[in-house]
């Protein structure tokens, strides 16, 4: 019986340090020809506006309003956001991070993903 | 009495058609994509289905639906079936619970998802949520009974890509009766939707273009494992139009036309949806 609790507990142990260890990890995964990828958007005075609007409908109900996060749902206003390049950014958008929670958002276009990448870059 | 009984049926099912459900729901009204419910969120939806046989009385068939994303890879729903037949009865049919899992965790460009329902249904069921085997128009001529109990086990493999801002989903579907001895039975369902506009507005607006999704969707029986193929079975398609108001409900409509003579000649599908954001969170919140 001991030894089943100490599996069971190793086992759940291993989870959170996987858990742990995976968490902000999903950028090294990003290829090299998606890191570099320029926002088409970058040029556009408008797509923060939107980007912002997309943030509201989409993502502000687990990251909050404000983008401060909620529950376990990260700050996105964080060094993280801001050392991220706009195309490792929009890889996550697209792919998520599953393991971690984040879902995919491959269900919105491309191009409205890089406007979201407009508006969370433009966090101070 | 039984008039009573009938009027109170029609309104509940009435009521089920119309109250405001799922918000960035699916893309389709039978065909399923890769995109999964957002862990935590609930998703409440109506799909109904008027059909108007020409030798039979029309009725209107509805489904409740309750989705919930449990992780990003799997979403777990029940439905509740009713329908309501003219000049006969209005049933509440049975349920389904179903699961989707989502294997591959990235991005692809065909993702699959694995696809369970268990079935607990009644032979008077007219919800149509999909179309399998030598399903066809002359089992809906039959008035209402809910005799005969329908215990089926369902599975699909749903492969779905997004192209340029099309989404093209393709499922295939095998189903056994679990309470008789009937041979698998297979069906298809394949859909095509895209924004009006890939870009967002950044106007604050309900009626912008990218709030509207258009689409088409196309579904069929593929007969039984001793009869594969088209013969005696049905086949429909039509466009579909999916309107989402931001922050609230998504509506939806698509007309079906049959393709062939053991089809309807039309079944107009509709339905809203509404999704409840992180739930779980809110309710530990309001502890």
């Amino acid at each position: 019986m001991k030894k089943l609790l100490f599996a069971v507990a190793s086992l759940v142990f291993a989870t959170f340090l996987w858990a742990g260890v995976n968490d902000g990890l999903w950028i090294v995964k990003v290829p090299e020809k998606d890191r570099v990828r320029q926002n088409p958007f970058d040029q556009d005075p408008s797509a923060v506006a939107a980007g912002a609007k997309l943030f509201r409908q989409n993502c502000a109900q687990c990251h909050g309003s404000e983008a401060l996060g909620t529950d376990k749902r990260p700050n996105l206003h964080s060094d993280r956001i801001r050392k991220a390049t706009p195309g490792e950014l929009e890889w996550l958008l697209k792919n998520g991070s599953m393991k971690n929670g984040m879902p995919s958002w491959s269900k919105l276009p491309e191009q409205q993903r890089w406007q979201l990448v407009r508006f969370l870059k433009s966090l101070p | 009495m039984l008039f009573v009984r009938r009027f109170l049926g029609f309104v509940a099912v009435a009521a089920m058609a119309l109250l405001p459900a799922c918000a960035r729901a699916q893309d389709y009204f039978i065909t399923y994509s890769h995109h999964m419910e957002e862990p935590g969120n609930l998703e409440l939806a109506t799909k109904s289905v008027a059909g108007f046989p020409k030798s039979g009385n029309s009725f209107l068939g509805n489904a409740i639906e309750l989705e919930y994303g449990v992780k990003t890879w799997w979403t777990t729903e029940i439905y509740l079936d009713g329908q309501s037949t003219s000049k006969e009865s209005t049933v509440f049919t049975g349920f389904r619970f179903e699961n989707r899992f989502r294997p591959l965790l990235r991005e692809h460009w065909i993702n699959p998802v694995l696809y369970v329902e268990f079935e607990n249904i009644n032979s008077a069921d007219k919800s149509l949520l999909e179309i399998v085997g030598h399903d066809v128009r002359d089992d809906f001529l039959s008035r209402n009974d809910r005799s005969e109990k329908l215990r089926e086990a369902e599975a699909k493999l749903i492969l779905s890509s997004n192209f340029k801002g099309w989404n093209i989903s393709e499922n295939f579907i095998a189903e056994k009766h679990l309470n008789s001895p009937a041979p698998w039975e297979f069906g298809y369902a394949l859909g095509v939707s895209r924004p009006l506009s890939l870009v967002a507005s950044p106007a604050n607006c309900i009626f912008c273009r990218e709030n509207f999704n258009l689409g088409a969707e196309m579904y069929g029986g593929l007969g039984d494992r001793y009869s594969f193929g088209l013969s005696d079975t049905s086949h429909y398609a039509g466009p579909l139009l999916n309107f989402r108001t931001p922050n609230g409900p998504t509506f939806n409509i698509s007309p079906a036309f049959g393709l062939n003579q053991n089809s309807h000649g039309v079944l107009l599908r509709f339905g809203v949806s509404y999704e409840l954001g992180q739930i779980a969170s809110r309710l530990r919140r309001k502890k």
